[in-house]
């Protein structure tokens, strides 16, 4: 077989019965081991049992986990609980990283199960991940029974303690007559306010200690968690004061957008005062980027017009984002002629970073409400030509964009040989023919920015990424993650350095039939690390070369129908290709560009609009030095 | 820089000031002292911490305390007028001819003499931070030996108290001991 050959195969075998339909309730008959008198009174149940009837009153009937000693009770009470689906995975990571790409494609709570001790630090980059991108999940781990915490037994860690820093909050709890309450508080905590992980951390003897079962049908009272439901008009007053005055605004939409769900609100602000609008990469698909006033994203490699408008604002109008230093730039000459509100659901995000002019804590949707009505009896002057600005300057960068449309003659501009595929080619063709409407779910690293720069999303919650954290591994679960959420089409989009940090999941996506399209990226690097290595250390690629596996026998050794892609004619037939294939996974890996650049690159420490910029063809510029050491260097 | 004095009432569960302190060493707060007590209530407990810093940086850790979910309510004692007091225990290197100038400093300063031995004196006492100060530079000649402070613990006046916003303790945690350690 040559390597261009199609290696198409039909799905595999089922490894297992197919697993219960989800959403399927059981009749209370159905629960063999009820105990106690049936009516009246509750039902004394066991702690694992109480975990799955509390699970199903949260609405959670899937969990993404990986058995061991400290959780047997739990798992063996599934087995009564037909509703409730288990996937198994090949690695606990993987699991948070599924509940997290399920929760951020459906709004709803992530739920990940694991064992007391590797089990459990196994989800520790999975949680950091949520917590760094305040995605809602709640992880179930065992514990060694309670009598033996605290004296090093088999597989005991102080879970509790390990991810205290990497939660929203977590519990360990040490009666089973607490447990219900505690796991209404849990997924309360993980999706209110701003979201983020909660840990439950059960003692395998809790788990088998019996107590009725009484679900706290009353609302979670807490006293220290009030998050703010309403915006105060005054601030919301003064803040239009400013939007009034101003005569160049700035929309920075970010990730808080698509979690409160005011996308409408957003679209309906910026067409009624005609403000253009950026996007940060988690705020991605918050807002169309078809849309006239969406001008895409902001910062490290974001469009270099668009951080040009940042820093020529009067009026930056912050929503529902936090000023990561990958979208600021140097502070210190981040925005200076601008003035700025902040609208955010964390108060401690106010001020952090960038000093602000008004800060209104509160719900993005609910700001953005009261600031529409109190729009309706102002007159807030749109300037077009603030517009037309950014519109010109956003000419120079489409004219050092190499990537054109694989319908246009062939590029003969030095610089682009025609005989190599560009990931960017890649990705503006897959966004051609999924016609934007793929859920797209991305590793980290070039190609994620490349997703970025070139896939233009149109509908919101359709970019799924590891931004915060910036966690390589992520994009295959989180993928698989996602489709047992939605309907719609998802493509992983990995590097060959992420994809082999949780290749193993495919064997997850097998066994549960995930129909999710797997591109790997290969350009037998780790790409964003040569990149650095290329501007800042003379080249010397040092640690970043890969051997690689041949990605498409690895996918066939799993029983996946695979292609590979080389030249930039066959992009269009895979994907179609693989949009094709309804039923379970999908393997595309396209060979790119080894030592390609993702442009434009403002490096760390850097003004935001003191970017390395593509060179014009023909036109040579010389990269900024970059003096090392003597900025905030932090790195890839 | 000026000094910070802020107050939290807590919820009385285990690992609460772990929470407090990872919260401090995370963002690296600038933590003078830190006292923890029980209050009127045996469902919370109350922290009183003062730091250095401006008053954003105070802000911050009033907002940061506040994002736990175990922090009922946090408060800046510049806001409203307030009593702050400090107890510290000391041991004095004494003889025949000294014990006599530190008992009358004790005089001069409320400070109370717990302890007598035939070469040192131990020493206790209350109240604000710079009068403790003071009274300890003044014995520091004579040779401190041993020295502990509690830390400062304030209280607004009047009428004020740091609002509990109703809190009534849960059902749960019915078996865990009630205490923030
Ligand atoms: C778990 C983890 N380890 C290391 C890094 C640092 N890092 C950022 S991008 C990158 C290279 C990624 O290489 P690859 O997956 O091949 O993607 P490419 O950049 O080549 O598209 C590395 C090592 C990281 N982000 N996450
Ligand atoms: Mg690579």
């Amino acid at each position: 077989m040559t390597p261009t050959d199609t290696n198409q195969r039909a799905a595999p075998a089922p490894i297992a019965e197919a697993g219960p339909v989800p959403g399927t309730a059981v009749p209370r008959t159905e629960v063999p081991r009820t105990r106690g008198p049936r009516t009246p009174g509750p039902r004394t149940l066991n702690g694992a049992q109480i975990l799955c009837e509390s699970l199903l009153k949260e609405g959670a009937d899937l969990i993404f986990g990986y058995p061991g000693g400290a959780i047997l009770p739990t798992y063996d009470a599934l087995t009564e609980y037909p509703a409730i689906h288990h996937v198994l995975t090949r690695h606990e990571q993987g699991a948070t990283h599924m509940a997290d790409g399920f929760a951020r494609a459906t709004g709803k709570v992530g739920v990940v199960m694991a064992t007391s001790g590797p089990g459990a630090t196994n989800l520790v980059t999975g949680l950091a991940t949520a917590m760094m991108d305040s995605s809602p999940i709640v992880a179930i781990t065992g514990q060694v029974p309670l009598p033996l915490v605290g004296t090093d037994a088999f597989q005991e860690t102080d879970v509790t303690g390990v991810t205290l820093p990497i939660t929203k909050h977590n519990y360990l709890v040490t009666d089973v007559a607490d447990l219900a309450h505690i796991v209404k508080e849990a997924f309360h905590i993980a999706r209110t306010g701003r979201p983020g992980p909660v840990l439950i951390d059960i003692p395998k003897d809790i788990q088998m200690a019996e107590t009725p079962f009484i679900w706290p049908e009353e609302p979670v009272r807490l006293p220290g968690y009030r998050p703010p439901a309403t915006a105060d008009p005054v601030r919301v007053g003064s803040a239009l004061e400013l939007i009034k005055a101003a005569k160049r605004p700035l929309i920075l939409a970010g990730h808080g957008i698509l979690m409160a769900d005011a996308v409408d609100q957003l679209r309906h602000y910026a067409e009624a005062t005609h403000t253009p609008v950026a996007l940060t990469l988690l705020g991605k698909s918050c807002m169309s980027e078809e849309h006239p006033l969406c001008f895409g994203m902001m910062g490290m490699h974001g469009n270099a017009h668009v951080n040009e408008a940042i820093q020529q604002a009067d009026l930056l109008i912050a929503l529902g984002m936090r000023f990561d230093d990958r979208v600021t730039g140097n502070l210190a000459t981040y925005a200076q002629s601008a003035k700025k509100i902040h609208i955010d659901i964390d108060a401690t995000e106010i001020n952090k970073n960038v000093p602000v002019d008004i800060g209104i804590v509160g719900d993005a949707k609910v700001v953005m409400q009261e600031l529409l009505s109190q729009l309706n009896d102002t007159n807030v002057e749109p300037n077009p030509e603030w517009v037309d600005q950014i519109r010109t300057w956003q000419l120079d960068s489409d004219r050092r964009e190499l990537i054109r449309d694989d319908q246009e003659p062939l590029d003969d501009r030095p610089g682009l040989d025609p005989k190599k595929l560009l990931a960017g080619q890649v990705m503006r063709d897959l966004c051609k023919y999924t016609k934007g409407e793929a859920v797209t779910v991305t590793d980290v690293g070039q190609h994620q920015m490349f997703e970025a720069q070139y896939y233009q999303h149109k509908r919101p919650r359709t970019l799924i990424t590891s931004g915060g954290l910036g966690t390589m591994g992520f994009g295959v679960p989180a993928a698989i993650g996602a489709k047992m959420g939605t309907d719609d089409s998802v493509w992983a989009i990995a590097g060959d350095g992420g994809f082999q940090m949780t290749m193993m999941e495919l064997a997850t996506a097998v066994q549960e039939r995930v129909n999710v399209k797997v591109a790997v990226i290969n350009n037998g690097f780790l790409g964003m690390v040569r990149q650095w290595q290329e501007f800042f250390y003379d080249e010397r690629y040092h640690a970043t070369p890969m051997v690689n596996p041949d990605f498409c026998k690895l996918a066939e050794a799993f029983g996946i129908p695979t292609r590979r892609v080389t030249q930039r004619s066959q992009v269009k037939d895979a994907v179609l290709w693989a949009e094709s294939i309804t039923e379970g996974p999908v393997f595309v890996e396209f060979v790119v560009e080894k030592e390609d650049i993702v442009y434009p690159m403002v490096p760390a420490g850097a003004a935001l609009n003191e970017m390395i910029r593509r060179p014009i063809p023909g036109q040579e510029e010389a990269v900024p030095e970059i003096a090392l050491g003597t900025v905030a260097n932090s790195g890839v | 820089m000026a000094k910070h004095t802020i107050c939290a009432l807590v919820e009385n569960r285990p690992g609460v000031l772990v929470r407090v302190l990872n919260l401090f060493r995370r963002r690296n707060f600038n933590i003078d002292s830190l006292t923890v007590g029980r209050t009127q209530r045996e469902e919370y407990s109350r922290l009183t911490m003062v730091m250095e810093g401006s008053r954003k940086e105070a802000d911050l850790v009033e907002k940061n305390l506040f994002k736990l979910v175990n922090v009922i309510h946090v408060e800046h004692l510049e806001d409203t007028p307030a009593v702050a007091r400090e107890l510290a225990l000391m041991k004095v290197k004494t003889d025949q001819e000294t014990r006599r100038e530190v008992t009358q400093l004790c005089d001069i300063f409320r400070a109370r003499i717990l302890d007598v031995a035939p070469d040192a004196m131990m020493i206790e006492i209350t109240g604000e931070e710079r009068k403790l100060e003071n009274f300890i530079e003044l014995l520091r000649p004579m040779g401190i030996v041993e020295m502990v402070r509690t830390g400062v613990v304030a209280m607004g006046r009047g009428e004020h108290t740091l609002k509990d916003h109703g809190y009534q303790p849960q059902r749960f945690p019915s078996s865990a001991r009630p205490t923030v350690l």
